[in-house]
C-alpha cells in the first residue's frame, strides 16, 4: 500500500513556493497538474528540458533530403525535360528551381513529425481517458502529487510538512502498489 | 512571473480571476444558441448552398459557364483564390510571428484568427480545383509515377510549387491550431455536464491532463512550430506571387511581387480579422478580452502593411515608365485609363488612401470606423487581384486577340457561395470551440490584467 497525496493550491505562485519548500526538505514531487504552464516549476520538481526540438530538426533534414532526392530522380534522372533550352540537366543547374519545394517539404515533415512525436510521447491521442485527479485542475486549481513510495519520509511526516504550506485542499488516497 | 510596465494599457479589463476567464469563454459553448446566431447561420448556409449548387452546375457543365474566354483565361476564379489565400495569412502571422516577438496581445485573437485562416485556405483551395475543369483528375498535380501519364510533374513550375506551398500551409496551420486547442478542450471536457458533449470533448481533448512535463513539451512545440511557420507564411504568398511573376505577361513580370503580395496578404488578413472579431466580441460578450487596445494594435499593422502595398503600386507605375519597355508601360497606362479603370481607382482608394486614416488616433481607436474601413480594405484587396489578373491579360502583345471579361451569374454565385461557406464554418466554430485561447490568457492575467496592474501602481 502506498499513500497518494493530492495537494491542491488556488494559485500558481503558491504552488511554486510550496514546491520549492518541500523539495528543499528532500521531498520528491511526482507530478504537477495545472491549467496552464507554470513558469519555473520544471527545475524545481526535476523536469529536464524536452528534446522535441532536436527531433524536429531531424525530421526537417529527412524531409529536405527526400525532396531533393525525389526531384533529382524525376527531373534529372528518370525523365529529363528540355524546357525552353534552359540548362536543367544536372542537379546543380536545376537547384534554384528546387528551393521552394525543398523548403515546403522540410517544413511539412518538421511540423508533422514533431506534432506526432509530441502526441505519442505525451500519450495524448484521440479518445484517451483524462488522468487529472480533479476536474478543477483544468480551470483554476493547481495540484501537486506526492506519494509515499517515492519518498523516504513516512505518511505522517509528509502530511505535516505538506500542511505547513499554503494548501487549499488536501486529499489522501490509499493505492495498492502494482 | 514576467513584469510589465504599469502604465502600459492592460490587455484584460476588469477584475478577472482564472475562473472568470474559463467562465467567460465556456459560457457560450455550454449555454443555448442565441437567436442572432441561429439567424446568421441560417442565412449563411443558404448562401453556402447556393454556392455549392453553382459549383455543381459548373462541374457538370464545364467552365464555359464562367465568363472566361481565350484571351482572359484567368479571372474571378484566380482572383478569388488569391484573395482567400491572402486572408488566410493573418492567422498564422498572429500566432507565429507575434509569438516569436512575445506580443501578449496576440493571445486574445490568435485562436479565432487561426480558425479564420484555416477556413479561408479551404475556400482558396476550391478555386484552382474547380478551375481545372475536370476536378476528378485533380490528382495529376501530385507527383505520381509515369503509369498515370507520360511524365512526372514539372518541379520547375511555380504552379506546382503552389500545390506544395498551399497544402503545407494548410496542414501545418491546422495542426498548430489544434495543438493549442487540446488543453482548452480539456477545460471544456471537465466543465460540461451533458454526457454526449462530455464524450465528444473528451475525444477531442485527447485525454489532456495538464501534467508539468506535457506543458514543458507544449511550450517547446509552440515555439518551434512558430519558428518554422513564420518563414512558411512568407513563402506561401511569395510562391503565389511567382505564379504571376515568372510569366512573361506585362504587368505580371515584376520582381517586387513577392514582398508586395505578402504585405498585401497580411493587410487583407488583418482587415478580415477586424471584421469578424468586432462582431464576435460583442455577440459573445468578450469586450474585456478583445478591447480597443487590441483593435488599435491591429490597425497599426494595417497602416504599415497598407503603406507597403501603396509604395508597391507606385513603384510598379514608376518602373513601367522608367524601364522604357513599351509593352510594360502600356499595361499600366491601360490599367488606370483603360476599360477597367473603375476597378483600378477603387483599388487605389480602398487600399492606399483609406488605411491612411488610421494615422488619426480617434479613428484608429473607433470601433465603428475600424469596422467600416476593414470592409473597405477587403473590397480594395479583392479589386487589387482582379486588376492584376484581368487587366494584364485582356490586352497583351497581339491587338487582334484583345478581349474583355464579363462575369456571369455562375462567377458571382460561386464567389458569394464561398463567402457563405466560410461564414457558416466560422459560425460553427464560435458555437462549439473555445474562441479565445483561454488557458494561454491565464498566463498573462497577472502581468497584463487590469486589477493586477492597479495593484502595482499603488
Amino acid at each position: 500500500m502506498k499513500k497518494v497525496f493530492h495537494v491542491m493550491y488556488d494559485d500558481d505562485e503558491k504552488l511554486l513556493v510550496a514546491a520549492r519548500e518541500l523539495v528543499s526538505k528532500g521531498i520528491h514531487v511526482n507530478e504537477v497538474y495545472s491549467p496552464f504552464p507554470i513558469h519555473g516549476i520544471d527545475p524545481v520538481i526535476g523536469i529536464k528540458r524536452t528534446r522535441l526540438a532536436i527531433t524536429s530538426f531531424m525530421y526537417a533534414m529527412s524531409g529536405l533530403s527526400l525532396a531533393v532526392f525525389f526531384m533529382w530522380y524525376t527531373m534529372i534522372s528518370d525523365w529529363p525535360m528540355n524546357i525552353g533550352g534552359k540548362p536543367s540537366f544536372s542537379l546543380l543547374e536545376n537547384l534554384p528551381a528546387f528551393i521552394p519545394v525543398s523548403f515546403e517539404f522540410s517544413v511539412f515533415c518538421a511540423a508533422h513529425g514533431m506534432v506526432i512525436t509530441y502526441l505519442l510521447r505525451n500519450g495524448t491521442l484521440p479518445g484517451m481517458p483524462a488522468t487529472n485527479p480533479d476536474p478543477r485542475t483544468t480551470d483554476d486549481k493547481f495540484v501537486m502529487e506526492i506519494t509515499t513510495d517515492t519518498n523516504s519520509m513516512n505518511a505522517q511526516d509528509l502530511e505535516s510538512e505538506i500542511k505547513k504550506t499554503d494548501v487549499f485542499e488536501l486529499s489522501i488516497k490509499d493505492v495498492k502498489e502494482s | 512571473m514576467q513584469k510589465e510596465s504599469a502604465i502600459r494599457e492592460p490587455l484584460i479589463l476588469g477584475h478577472k480571476t482564472y475562473k472568470d476567464i474559463t467562465d467567460d469563454v465556456v459560457r457560450p459553448i455550454v449555454g443555448p444558441a442565441s437567436l442572432g446566431w441561429k439567424i446568421m447561420i441560417t442565412i449563411s448556409s443558404i448562401v453556402a448552398l447556393y454556392g455549392i449548387g453553382s459549383i455543381l452546375y459548373l462541374i457538370s457543365t464545364g467552365i464555359g459557364v464562367w465568363g472566361l474566354n481565350k484571351t482572359v483565361g484567368w479571372a474571378w476564379d484566380i482572383t478569388n483564390f488569391v484573395w482567400w489565400v491572402g486572408i488566410g495569412h493573418a492567422g498564422t502571422l498572429i500566432s507565429a510571428v507575434l509569438l516569436l516577438f512575445r506580443q501578449k496581445w496576440r493571445m486574445a485573437i490568435n485562436r479565432s484568427a487561426e480558425a479564420m485562416t484555416i477556413f479561408a485556405v479551404i475556400m482558396a483551395a476550391v478555386f484552382p480545383g474547380i478551375h481545372m475543369g475536370r476536378i476528378w483528375l485533380a490528382y495529376y498535380v501530385f507527383p505520381l509515377p509515369n503509369q498515370f501519364g507520360s511524365l512526372w510533374v514539372n518541379f520547375n513550375s511555380p504552379l506546382l510549387w503552389d500545390v506544395f506551398a498551399i497544402s503545407t500551409y494548410f496542414s501545418v496551420s491546422l495542426v498548430f491550431w489544434y495543438v493549442g486547442l487540446i488543453p482548452d478542450f480539456a477545460t471544456i471536457r471537465d466543465r460540461v455536464t451533458k454526457p454526449f458533449a462530455k464524450k465528444m470533448y473528451g475525444i477531442m481533448s485527447f485525454g489532456w491532463s495538464g501534467r508539468a512535463k506535457h506543458w514543458n513539451r507544449f511550450e517547446e512545440l509552440s515555439l518551434v512550430l512558430a519558428g518554422i511557420a513564420t518563414p512558411l507564411v512568407f513563402s506561401v504568398h511569395s510562391i503565389v506571387s511567382m505564379d504571376f511573376a515568372t510569366s512573361v505577361i506585362p504587368g505580371w513580370h515584376t520582381t517586387i511581387f513577392p514582398p508586395y503580395f505578402v504585405s498585401g496578404a497580411v493587410f487583407s488578413g488583418f482587415a478580415m480579422v477586424q471584421t469578424l472579431l468586432l462582431v464576435m466580441r460583442k455577440a459573445y460578450k468578450l469586450e474585456d478580452y478583445i478591447h480597443v487596445k487590441h483593435v488599435e494594435y491591429m490597425n497599426i499593422v494595417i497602416i504599415v502593411t497598407g503603406s507597403i502595398v501603396g509604395v508597391a503600386y507606385l513603384t510598379e507605375l514608376f518602373i513601367s515608365w522608367y524601364s522604357g519597355v513599351e509593352y510594360e508601360s502600356y499595361a499600366f497606362i491601360n490599367r488606370f485609363s483603360g476599360p477597367y479603370k473603375a476597378a483600378y481607382w477603387t483599388m487605389m482608394t480602398c487600399n492606399v488612401i483609406s488605411p491612411q486614416l488610421f494615422w488619426f488616433k480617434k479613428i484608429r481607436r473607433s470601433l465603428v470606423a475600424t469596422f467600416i474601413l476593414s470592409i473597405v480594405v477587403n473590397i480594395g484587396m479583392w479589386f487589387e487581384r482582379y486588376v492584376i489578373i484581368v487587366t494584364s491579360l485582356h490586352r497583351d502583345y497581339l491587338p487582334s486577340s484583345w478581349g474583355e471579361f464579363i462575369p456571369t451569374a455562375t462567377d458571382v454565385g460561386i464567389f458569394i457561395g464561398t463567402l457563405g461557406i466560410f461564414l457558416t464554418l466560422f459560425l460553427a466554430f464560435t458555437r462549439f470551440f473555445p474562441v479565445l485561447a483561454l488557458n494561454e490568457l491565464k498566463t498573462i492575467l497577472k502581468s497584463s490584467g487590469e486589477s493586477y496592474k492597479n495593484e502595482q501602481v499603488k
